[in-house]
């Protein structure tokens, strides 16, 4: 059994998904974890498959999706490890502001080095306005309100702001 | 005199400020209830909420005013459950807040996203009345509850931006019916 990790990206149009599943799954592939979203029109997934099938076989019938050119499709096997369980409790990292270049790379390095760990990310552009959400796994050594105090005198440099506040679950 | 509102002159209907406008951004200052620019801003407030197509509330720094006013009426919403009509309170305090819930929320400073956002849905909420300083206390709830908070972070220079549930919890905004 090998787990891949099948991306694909492209143009968006109805269907992609019902192929790229209905391949896997006619090589007895089972989905594991999956993401799917539109960036700026452009679709792009990535599927985590359990298969007995060699990755040559997947890469192969996978192929036909790509051969208009409207879409790329990669395989590539990932180690199958045990899922690191986070150390410390998740915060959410909130930054908005007027659009300039580096808001991300700046604040996500600040993130890095206070060894806070990014387990989801989303950033929108409307109009002027930018924003970045992230969900941050803090190890338990990292000091909360050290980091929020890094990352405001970073967002004052870059003029937006930022909040970052504990990630309460829902739980019902 | 209007349910809990004092008489106001007519308003001129201002321009809304938009997100990453800095006033939005910059925490309001008290102000006196009793001075005349007060009056006039409530008034303002209401002029402009009431010709924005959907808009329950409108905070000062939202129109480029640093002080702590702001506009809200929930009337007819069918999220509201109690509702206290058309208000203007001046350095408005949240007393208690209880009852988290998660709700999805817009603001005209954002116009093209909307977020999910946990808040109190009990709430109570003091204030002073424009013109004549009266102190007025809120208990409410659901979305007029949610609507204050809502009110209240603007004037504490914060959007909703700032307390959406994830990374996920922010979309791009629908259009309904
Ligand atoms: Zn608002």
């Amino acid at each position: 059994m090998t787990v891949l990790a099948v991306t694909v990206i492209g143009r968006d149009r109805p269907g992609i998904i019902a192929e790229a599943t209905g391949v896997l799954g006619r090589l007895g592939g089972n989905l594991e974890d999956s993401t799917m979203t539109i960036l700026r029109g452009h679709f792009a997934m990535v599927l985590v498959v359990s298969t007995d099938a060699d990755m040559g076989a997947v890469e192969e019938a996978l192929a036909s999706m790509a051969e208009d050119g409207s879409l790329s499709v990669s395989v590539r096997a990932v180690p199958v490890e045990p899922t690191a369980q986070p150390a410390g409790p998740a915060y959410l990292l909130s930054v908005h502001g007027a659009d300039r270049p580096g808001i991300v790379s700046t604040l996500t390095a600040v993130v890095a080095e206070a060894g806070g760990n990014i387990t989801d990310l989303s950033t929108r552009l409307t109009g002027e306005l930018y924003v970045l959400l992230a969900e941050v796994d803090l190890p338990a050594a990292a000091d909360p309100d050290v980091l929020a105090q890094r990352l405001r005198d970073t967002a004052a440099r870059l003029g937006v702001e930022v909040s970052l506040r504990p990630l309460d679950p829902d739980v019902l | 005199m209007n349910g809990l509102l004092p008489e106001l002159p007519d308003g001129q209907v201002r321009a809304v400020l938009r997100a990453p406008a800095q006033a939005l951004a910059d925490p309001c200052s008290e102000v006196d209830p009793r001075d005349g620019s007060v009056v006039t801003l409530a008034a303002d407030l209401l002029a402009t909420q009431l010709l924005s197509p959907g808009c329950v509330g409108l905070a000062a720094n939202q129109i480029g005013v640093s002080a702590r006013v702001f506009s809200l009426d929930v009337t007819g919403h069918p999220k509201a459950r109690t509702c206290h009509g058309r208000l203007v309170l001046v350095n408005p305090v949240v007393v208690t807040a209880t009852r988290l819930e998660r709700g999805r929320e817009g603001c005209m400073s954002v116009p093209d996203l909307t977020g999910d956002v946990r808040r109190a849905s009990r709430v109570t909420v003091t204030g002073l009345a424009p013109g004549t300083g009266d102190l007025i206390t809120i208990q409410t709830d659901a979305f007029e509850a949610r609507a204050l908070q809502h009110e209240i972070d603007h004037l504490d220079g914060m959007l909703f931006l700032d307390r959406v549930a994830g990374a996920h919890a922010l979309h791009a905004r629908q259009v309904y019916l």
